[in-house]
């Protein structure tokens, strides 16, 4: 009984532990901010100016602001304020795997059902000035799970992370993943598809399932109006996301690789008559960008990470330069908990693979990625009515020096560095009691050793990547 | 704010080259026109010229920087450095006003060249060999000098890599090779420069990833680790002897019986005698101790490699004068409950303290070229500036023991020099010309052939 209670404080503690949790209790309520370099992203770089929040929205922005008096006032001399940056291809949160792979169509499964919102990652993308995430399923599937789009409310209700309003999403993927490359077993069934081709038949079969469906349900609504008891068609949830998608009311996020599987989502899409709104990954987006930008999807790529597989092994880092130019929405994105957490250091490298300027790099962790999710009207750039979610950095964000002091979501504070710093001495010393307690103690040898300790109720975080095969559910 | 695009950058050492090599003979034919000029890609293989880089801001890292300097490379070395100077004839002269001069950067703790595509492609693995004693596998022997890795790398200003095989307990020898050159003798500046180890992990085989996972320490794991150290104790131990009895025998070969040849054992012998760094991989404070401790024991000289919870054994890395080379900057912090900047600051500690240390990106290759912004983020969370760039060019030169050949400008050191637009480290900065081994070396790659093809397609 004395062991479960310390194994309850330790829980109870480990929530905690990191820092996070105490910053996002303040709600509501005006923040001034005095003369910094604010990075709008729409209307350009304004200098020694002053940022107003209220009631969670940006209220005013200009020189020379007023607050009310309970306004908490920080002076943000020689810092800079920059949206929060939006991951457009992210898996913190999502509670132990983030594949179905025993299915090739998995439209039925949504990532809402898996959040976990004191996965500490979390707490360190916050720390990397990052305020919204798109979370996609893994690409072990042709068609794949719901997304979900949050915002990083770490310390909060669930509940509270769901982005209000976001169109809903839908990961599909192309290309070696749902075909199951690297992941074959000796002396485990295979499954469909095997090749590129398969692929692309499973995504027309699905489509063309889900056209039938839509049009059994059309044809139940206009006849059950003269006849009353017409049995209404069986309701299928692996369809119903996918007649969304037909009638544009569910974004597709599709990730690819080569060339040839980006024009085939293209043509199938244009043939179905529906949009893909992002390609993820998209690593020789760059060979098609002109097909991108006609079919008018965004590209949500990688700056320069490649070949680590063969179809990453054409990947350049010049790809979100030269898509850009040719009028495709492009974001930079991490797939990774780690990566995530220095996008301003990505964007910045596009400055130099390809030419692109301050403000194009900048908006390709910002605008462009809330374009691509739909919530560009909230969030993205430093606008007068738009949602406060920004970070203050302590040099320009384009930088490799720079670092962030602090991260707000609807204008409440959620990371605080001078606040983290002041509570490690607490939290180290809460540690040190812990260990200390029998519970934890390391075992002793021979007759009378206290027993090992039970395995760590802490469940390992996804670090890495796309492709990273070693992961428990092999694939992202 | 950088308004230069890469391709304005390439067309001009593109014509950099040329006029070099209209104006050079090269060394297989004594009058080089246009038509023999194939690619820009023959400079790499032609000798090595005299150029006079002009007007720069020469960072030399182990001293003052210099304003308006000028920089002097001639058979493959840095021949002089100063605030003047005359230029020896038929150099190429290089204009570098407004640009700055730095040594090349090294990354101490890859795999470079050992592996082109990790997976899907087996074939192109070559980091890892089977068992656990493999002294006698050498990485200079399998480094790839056409890997496509070298090029996308050393354009970005990293001109030096340490190549370690990994794998098993004994992974083998690791090479400290030239980002260039067309063959491995030519890409080795020191073909077998330290042993590699993989220090038990409590718990673990080995290190690498499963090492990463939290173990229990049980009874079983410490007797587990014990019977492995043990094993390498011994061998190491036989190797010592081995090398008596080898020059026992060279000095009285008649009454001295022949030894038998052992080639594993007659690759650890200098490994066991001090006189090579032994790097042992260990990220976690117990693991780093505990191969210290085993260093310390067999008089080995340790160098560690990984050391994420470096920051914890500092006393003692201090005490033993023991280096880190820092692969994890990057990484994840290891426990749930560490500060989220455990492994940012990591190297701003040790350098407070006196460790000394260099920053390593620990990649197989294809991102070595991401090692500024490794000792960009350190020095975010509070490394000095001067210091981030120096671990990543003087300090693991003078870890790896090569710091009279490299890791500074210098007179006599090669010359490995890196003409850039900005700061180093900064992400946006473009790199403008590039020597490697006293070669200008074209700033084009696969990379920039594949945005060449495809930039203006319609």
């Amino acid at each position: 009984m004395k062991r479960l209670f310390t194994h309850l404080i330790s829980f109870a503690l480990l929530c905690g532990l990191g820092g996070g949790a105490t910053f996002g209790q303040a709600r509501g309520g005006e923040t001034l901010i005095r003369n910094a370099t604010i990075l709008t992203i729409t209307r350009g770089r304004l200098e020694n100016a002053d940022l107003l929040v209220r009631n969670g929205k940006i209220a005013a922005i200009g020189p020379n602001l007023r607050a009310g008096t309970n306004a908490r006032v920080i002076d943000a001399t020689g810092k800079f304020i920059l949206p929060g940056i939006i991951d457009a291809h992210s898996h913190s949160m999502m509670d132990g795997s983030v594949n179905e792979c025993t299915q090739s169509v998995t439209s039925m499964t949504r990532v809402q059902d898996i959040l976990n919102p004191t996965a500490i990652n979390l707490y360190r993308e916050l720390a990397g000035g990052v305020t919204s995430l798109l979370l996609l399923h893994g690409s072990c599937n042709a068609i794949g799970g719901q997304s979900s789009t949050v915002k990083i409310k770490y310390g909060r209700p669930v509940e509270e992370f769901i982005f209000p309003g976001a169109p809903p999403g839908i990961k599909f993927a192309l290309g070696e993943n749902p075909k199951r490359t690297n992941f074959n077993v000796p002396g485990l069934q295979r499954r469909y598809p095997a090749t590129r081709m398969g692929v692309e038949e499973v995504i027309r079969e699905a489509f063309t399932r889900a056209r039938d469906y839509r049009a059994a349900w059309a044809d139940y609504r206009e006849q059950s109006r003269t006849n009353k008891n017409l049995i209404p068609p069986r309701r299928d949830i692996t369809l119903e996301p996918l007649v969304e998608i037909l009638e544009g009311k569910r974004y597709v996020h599709s990730h690819c690789y080569r060339a040839d599987e980006i024009l085939m989502l293209i043509n199938l899409a244009d043939e179905f008559g529906f949009k893909v709104r992002t390609f993820q990954h998209v690593l020789e987006g760059y060979k098609v960008a002109t097909e991108i930008a006609r079919h008018g999807a965004g590209a949500s790529t990688f700056a320069d990470f490649w070949g680590y597989k063969i179809e990453a092994y054409d990947a350049i880092p010049y790809n979100a330069a030269i898509m850009t130019r040719k009028g495709v929405v492009v974001s930079i994105n991490s797939d990774s908990d780690e990566r995530a957490r220095r996008l301003n250091i990505d964007a910045a490298k596009m400055m130099k693979y390809g030419g692109l300027s301050e403000e194009e790099a900048l908006k390709l962790i910002t605008w462009n990625p809330a374009w691509q999710l739909g919530i560009q009207e909230r969030v993205g750039s430093i606008e007068v009515g738009k949602d406060a979610d920004f970070a203050i950095w302590n040099a320009h964000p384009l930088s490799v020096y720079a670092r962030v002091d602090m991260t707000f979501i609807d204008g409440d504070v959620f990371f605080d560095r001078e606040a983290d710093l002041a509570r490690r001495p607490q939290l180290e010393q809460e540690r040190k009691t812990l260990e200390q307690a029998e519970a934890n103690r390391p075992p002793a040898r021979g007759e009378g050793a206290t027993p090992p300790r039970p395995p760590s109720a802490i469940r390992r975080a996804y670090t890495h990547d796309d492709d990273v095969h070693y992961e428990e559910d092999n694939q992202r | 704010m950088k308004t230069l695009k890469n391709v304005a950058v390439r067309t001009c050492a593109l014509a950099a080259c040329l006029a070099l090599v209209a104006a050079l003979p090269l060394g297989f034919s004594p009058v080089a026109s246009a038509q023999d000029i194939v690619s820009p890609m023959q400079l790499e293989t032609s000798a090595p010229g005299t150029y006079v880089i002009r007007n720069a801001r020469i960072v030399t890292v182990s001293g003052q920087e210099i304003e308006n300097g000028t920089l002097v490379i001639s058979d493959g070395k840095i021949a002089s450095v100063g605030a003047g100077g005359s230029a020896p004839a038929g150099a190429t002269e290089i204009d570098a006003r407004g640009l700055f001069v730095y040594p090349g950067m090294i990354d101490a703790g890859t795999n470079m060249a050992l592996v082109e595509i990790e997976s899907g492609a087996p074939g192109t693995v070559d980091t890892a060999e089977l068992g656990d004693m493999n002294p006698n596998a050498m990485a200079w022997v399998a480094v790839n000098p056409h890997s496509a890795h070298l090029d996308v790398t050393r354009v970005a200003g990293v001109t030096n890599a340490v190549s370690l095989p990994q794998g098993g307990l004994i992974s083998g020898q690791a090479a400290l090779i030239n980002l260039s050159g067309t063959s491995q003798r030519e890409l080795a500046v020191v073909p077998t420069i330290a042993l590699v180890i993989n220090f038990p992990t409590l718990g673990g085989g080995g290190g690498g990833f499963f090492a990463q996972q939290q173990q229990g320490i049980t009874p079983d794991a410490v007797t587990a680790r014990e019977r492995r150290v043990e094993e390498m104790r011994r061998m190491l131990r036989d190797a010592e002897a081995y090398g008596r009895a080898q020059d026992a025998f060279a000095r009285d070969p008649k009454s001295v019986p022949r030894p038998v040849s052992d080639l594993k054992l007659a690759a650890l012998v200098p490994y066991a005698r001090g006189e090579r760094p032994v790097v042992f991989r260990a990220e976690r404070e117990r693991d780093i101790r505990a191969a210290l401790n085993f260093a310390q024991e067999m008089k080995l000289k340790p160098v560690v490699l990984g050391g994420s919870e470096a920051w914890k054994a500092i006393s003692l890395l201090k005490e033993r004068n023991v280096p880190v080379i820092l692969d994890g900057t990057l990484n994840l912090p290891l426990r749930e409950d560490d500060p989220y900047d455990s492994l940012y600051e990591n190297a701003a500690k040790l350098q407070r303290a006196g460790v000394r240390f260099a920053i390593s990106t620990g990649d197989s290759g294809a991102h070595v070229r991401d090692l500024p912004f490794h000792a960009g983020m350190a020095a975010a969370y509070g490394l000095p500036r001067a210091e981030a760039l120096k671990a990543v060019t003087l300090y693991p030169a003078q870890i790896m023991g090569v710091a009279d050949r490299l890791g500074s400008i210098e007179v006599g050191k090669i010359a490995n020099v890196v003409v850039t637009d900005g700061d180093l480290l900064e992400a946006r900065t473009n790199v403008r010309h590039l020597f490697i081994a006293g070669r200008q070396i074209p700033l084009v790659s696969r990379h920039t052939m594949l945005y060449d093809q495809f930039k203006d397609r319609k």
